[in-house]
């Protein structure tokens, strides 16, 4: 039985469709990245799969409750097997990056002080950041604020990881780093983990399957080795990185008679 | 014709959208309010709103006693000259100490907040909304009404009746330095003068008139924060709409306010 279920998912942004129809199945222990170029709806996804958004239509379902029609409360269960850690890292800027760890810990259990602490220190230590407890998350680089959250999104041992755009922004070295975490988490404690990526090598170095997105629509979902065999031509369009036909005369021409036609047609 | 009909239309709906959003927001924070006691609600919740309490109310003393003491001095002079020509001088008292216990000392007190806390509150909720750290706080299961707004506004509850009472006796000691310098009134007598003046209703209507001001304050401040939409270009222009929001409404508040004490509240 799939851990995370979208059926027939359809988001709207203002009469504008991003997403439209998604059907995926994730099974419980496996890497599945969602790959797409910007735009492609790949966050919006995302923010469905963890609850922050509610659907147009469609069902998400997480561990056998549909989070785009239960409660609040059964969401904040949900929530609890959930780890996050999103693309700008978002700690807290004022906590330490040991309280930020800490602050799932001390919310929602009842440890003691000095247990929480210990568990910090584990979680910090997993990601590489034991000695940087103390240290504000405007002291840290950008691959050390990412490894801090990835630490955060730990804090309650969730059942599933979600990783927005984790090696955006990064040099190759601190992206193969994280990479190697996040094998390390899946195959270490078995975690589901879902990344949100527009990065190949990361992308074919963890995945077990591959969700290709584009236009808000699934092109292509299977494994590396079937996405990478693919003759579909968008999804070989993306792998080969061939430019889309946006910036040629052809297509500045066609926005032009299009501009022309809806100002005619305001008069 | 058709489009001014629209305008005011939609102008209404926003407006009425914009209170209807303020009435939410006050009343989920009155319910999630318990949360941020001390003894009975949650240690970090107390916590943060002790620190707001630094923050408003004991950051907010030197800026606001000083307008206090400006302000009585302004006061007692201008009332000085006019009165004088009648003979009546000693009204410069009652002015002062009635002008400030019902009127001034609230009024003065929440512009100041509203200009020094109202901003602070919207740009910290903006900020936090932009980076993601709100959204990293629903999906840690944690409420940003309960966590970030509710220590807030126990804070301002607190900070700004107490900075009330403060200023208004900041603006009655500047009478009475102005009465002791023009008329060589003694400080004693002067404090009798006042004690006669102003009734416990005064003092009563004057902290009623605050708590409504820090409400008005936390709440435009907070909204304004809350929705931020896009860049940090729209975090600017929150922080000056929750000042010029909430300076306005605390204005017709006051002028509300006034106007029932003195139809109800009879000497």
């Amino acid at each position: 039985m799939p851990i995370i279920s979208i059926r027939d998912l359809v988001v709207e942004y203002d009469g504008r469709r991003v997403l439209d129809g998604l059907n995926l199945d994730i099974e419980p222990g496996e890497t599945m990245v969602l790959l797409g170029g910007s735009g492609s709806g790949k966050s919006t996804l995302l923010r469905q799969i963890i609850g922050l958004e509610r659907p147009k239509s469609g069902r998400v379902i997480v561990k056998g409750v549909d989070i785009t029609r239960c409660s609040p409360g059964e969401l904040k269960k949900v929530r609890h097997s959930i780890g996050v850690a999103f693309q700008s890292a978002a700690l807290f800027n004022s906590l330490s990056v040991k309280d930020n760890v800490a602050l799932p810990l001390r919310e929602h259990t009842r440890l003691a002080p000095s247990i929480i602490d210990l568990m910090v220190w584990m979680k910090l230590a997993v990601v590489g950041l034991a000695d940087f407890g103390k240290l504000l998350p405007q002291e840290l680089s950008g691959g050390m604020k990412k490894r801090g959250a990835v630490a955060r999104a730990l804090a309650l041992d969730p059942e599933i990881l979600v990783l927005d755009e984790p090696s955006a922004g990064l040099d190759p070295i601190v992206a193969a780093e994280l990479d190697e975490l996040i094998l390390l988490l899946n195959h270490a404690f078995g975690m589901t983990v879902i990344v949100v990526t527009h990065e190949m090598p990361s992308a074919f170095r963890i995945a077990d399957r591959i969700a290709m997105l584009r236009r808000g629509t699934f092109i292509s979902v299977g494994t590396k080795d079937e996405i990478r065999a693919s003759q579909d031509p968008r999804v070989r369009n993306f792998l080969d990185r061939v430019p889309e036909d946006i910036a040629s005369a052809t297509a500045v021409a066609a926005h032009f008679e299009k501009y022309l036609h809806s100002q005619e047609t305001r008069q | 014709m058709a489009n001014i009909f629209e305008d005011v239309g939609t102008r209404t709906i926003n407006e009425l959208d914009y209170v209807g959003s303020l009435n939410i927001q006050l009343w989920s924070t009155l319910r999630a309010m318990k949360k941020a006691l001390p003894f009975i609600g949650n240690r970090y919740r107390w916590e943060a709103t002790v620190r707001q309490i630094l923050q408003i109310g004991y950051d907010a003393l030197p800026m606001v006693s000083l307008m206090a003491i400006c302000t009585g001095f302004i006061l007692a002079l201008q009332g000085a000259s006019e009165l004088r020509r009648f003979g009546a001088l000693h009204y410069v008292i009652d002015l002062v100490a009635v002008g400030f216990t019902r009127e001034l000392g609230p009024l003065l007190t929440a512009i100041a907040v509203s200009g020094r806390s109202g901003s602070a509150f919207a740009a910290e909720i903006g900020t936090m909304k932009v980076t993601e750290e709100l959204d990293s706080l629903r999906v840690m299961a944690l409420e940003p009404i309960e966590f970030v707004l509710a220590p807030k506004f126990l804070a301002a509850l607190i900070s700004i009746p107490c900075l009330t009472i403060i200023s208004t006796f900041f603006g009655i000691v500047a009478g009475g330095l102005f009465m002791f310098f023009s008329t060589r009134l003694a400080p004693l007598l002067y404090l009798r003068y006042v004690m006669e003046s102003i009734a416990l209703r005064d003092v009563i209507t004057g902290l009623i008139k605050s708590v409504a001001f820090a409400t008005i304050i936390a709440h435009v401040g907070c909204l304004e924060g809350f929705r931020v939409r896009g860049g940090p270009d729209s975090v600017g222009r929150s922080t000056t709409s929750a000042v010029v929001k909430s300076t306005f409404l605390v204005i017709v508040a006051d002028a509300i306010f006034t106007a029932i004490f003195y139809f109800t509240v009879r000497p």
